[in-house]
This record gives structure tokens, C-alpha cells and sequence, in this order.
């Protein structure tokens, strides 16, 4: 296939799947589980890219005091919990990250 | 580069498909000599997040017209819904606002501009900044920062915790169907926890009525 063709069809099924439900729900009441079931997908969509980022950094399961960027993680979430600051945050965990890395050997 | 796309090609791939997931993928795809329809059919597949996302977003997006909705759509990235619908149920406590369609724009323009500029620098400079710098963790950390704050009800926290537990046993799964399958495992998990116990919404609700 003309590599062209190919990314406007790609480019294509992606646009079609981000458009599907703006449109498509339109003129449709939601039932309100649906609604409910809504209202956690931020939750669920977040951490489920949060927890494999930190808990398999090299794709395996690394649970360890030596996976900085588990303790990394753990300290900016203890932030975020605190402040709700999303730049100090990020500041804090980058920074922890950096320190980790320089102190503990791998 | 070196993938089997040319830089022109590789510059329109970022602004025609605009999905970070499904780029990477694609371009692998490419370079093995994939044929086209699976390629095609993969990026569906990878992309299928996104329904969730436009399924969640649609109630904030309903009173615009079309044009807004053909534009917005585009630019629905993980990012840019991230940030927009966590900016949206912080406001709905607050009551609506006419003119919230122009922060998933300016989010969604702005992940664009990233993005394209991104993509630009990765064809020219190639891996020139370290690995050893972790840039990409900045990324995981934007999603702690939204997540964490939201995490308010029981509901909300039994439906983060087991979607992060099973992402990280379904993240074997190919094509990000792991991610899916943990988000609805998630809701799922989430529905039951405020079925066993009426949520702090329903009780005010109750209250408010008596």
C-alpha cells in the first residue's frame, strides 16, 4: 500500500473512533449507570497508565527499593495528594528521579 | 528515521494521525513491511481508548455545533482529555460555563504544537538528549498530578486501584488492549463499590429532596 494511502487511512480510523461517541450520543439520554460508569473512567484510564510506568519500568515487574522510578513516583503521588500543585508535582518528582538515579546503583 | 518513511512523510504522520500509541506502532509495522490493513486495523485497535474518551467528554461537548465537535474531536489525545475532563468535573461542582469548549482547545492546540515540534526534533537531532536525563517520566508524573487529586470517594479509589493492578497484569497483551481491558475492569469494579454503598452524591441528593 502507497505509504500516503496509508496514513490518511490511519489517520482516518483514529479521527473516526475520537468523533464516534461526541456524535453518536448526541440525541441519546444516557441511562444513568452509564452516566456513573462515565464518571470513573478518568480514574480508571489514569492509573492504569500510572501503575505499569512505575511498578515495570524495564516491562517486568520490579518491585524493589532500588526501582527509582517507583520511589519517585510514590513521593510526587504524596505530593499531589498534599498540594494539588500539578507543576510542583512534576518539579518534585523529576528532581527525585535524578537524585535516585545519581545514589542508588544499577 | 531509517524506518521506511521519509522525513516528509514521517512530519505528516505526526499532524494526520495524531496519536503518539499508534505512531510508534505504525511505524514499526512499516518498517517490517506489514501490510496496509493490518496496520490500519492495528491502529483502530490501539486508538480504541479514545471511544472511552469521546464517550466521557460528549455531555460537556453537546450544545456545540458541529464544526466545534469535527475540530475537537481531533485533537482528543490522552493528554489533552486528561487534563480537560478533570478541569470539567472540578467546574461542574461550580456550575456550567459557556465558553469551557475553548480549554479542550487550547489544551488539545497545545499538545499539537508539542507534538509537531516533537516530532521534528526526533527526525533532525535523533537520540542526541540522553536517555539517562528520564525525560519521558515527566509524562507519568503529569498523569499522577491529575490523578491523585480526584481520588475522592470510595468508588473512584477501588476503580483506580484495580485498573492499576490489572493494566500491570494484562500489560503483556498487544496493542494496548491491556490498558482497555484494565480501564473497564476499573468501572466496572467501581459500579459495584457504589452499588454496595449509596455515594456521598446520591445521599445529598436524598437529603436535598426531603
Amino acid at each position: 500500500m502507497n505509504v500516503w494511502l496509508l496514513l490518511i487511512c490511519m489517520g482516518l480510523v483514529t479521527y473516526a473512533v475520537r468523533l464516534s461517541l461526541i456524535v453518536l450520543t448526541e440525541h441519546v439520554v444516557m441511562p444513568p449507570i452509564i452516566q456513573r460508569a462515565l464518571c470513573l473512567v478518568p480514574p480508571a484510564v489514569l492509573t492504569a497508565i500510572i501503575f505499569p510506568e512505575l511498578l515495570m519500568p524495564g516491562g517486568t515487574i520490579y518491585l524493589s527499593f532500588e526501582n527509582v522510578r517507583l520511589l519517585a513516583g510514590v513521593l510526587a503521588a504524596v505530593v499531589a495528594w498534599y498540594t494539588r500543585n500539578v507543576l510542583l508535582t512534576i518539579g518534585v518528582g523529576m528532581v527525585a528521579l535524578w537524585v535516585l538515579q545519581a545514589v542508588i546503583p544499577h | 528515521m531509517g524506518a521506511g518513511l521519509t522525513v516528509g512523510s514521517a512530519m505528516a504522520m505526526s499532524s494526520i494521525v495524531f496519536a503518539g500509541s499508534a505512531q510508534f506502532i505504525g511505524v514499526e509495522l512499516i518498517r517490517t513491511g506489514v501490510p496496509g490493513i493490518v496496520i490500519v486495523f492495528t491502529t483502530f485497535i490501539v486508538n480504541l481508548r479514545h471511544m472511552l474518551y469521546s464517550a466521557s467528554i460528549a455531555p460537556h461537548l453537546e450544545r456545540l455545533n458541529m464544526r466545534w465537535k469535527w475540530l475537537l474531536a481531533y485533537l482528543l489525545t490522552d493528554e489533552a482529555y486528561a487534563v480537560t475532563i478533570i478541569r470539567y468535573n472540578h467546574e461542574a461542582a461550580a456550575g456550567e460555563s459557556a465558553t469551557k469548549h475553548w480549554y479542550l482547545l487550547g489544551a488539545g492546540l497545545a499538545m499539537w504544537c508539542t507534538w509537531q515540534v516533537s516530532t521534528a526534533v526526533g527526525i533532525f537531532l535523533g537520540a542526541q538528549v540522553p536517555s539517562s536525563w528520564s525525560l519521558d517520566f515527566a509524562v507519568a508524573l503529569t498523569f499522577i498530578a491529575l490523578a491523585v487529586p480526584i481520588l475522592r470517594d470510595r468508588p473512584g479509589v477501588a476503580a483506580a486501584l484495580s485498573a492499576g493492578v490489572i493494566a500491570v497484569l494484562a500489560a503483556n497483551l498487544p496493542y494496548k488492549l491491556g490498558l482497555i481491558a484494565a480501564a473497564i475492569v476499573g468501572i466496572a469494579i467501581g459500579l459495584a463499590f457504589e452499588a454496595r454503598q449509596p455515594s456521598d452524591a446520591n445521599d445529598s441528593q436524598q437529603a436535598g429532596k426531603q
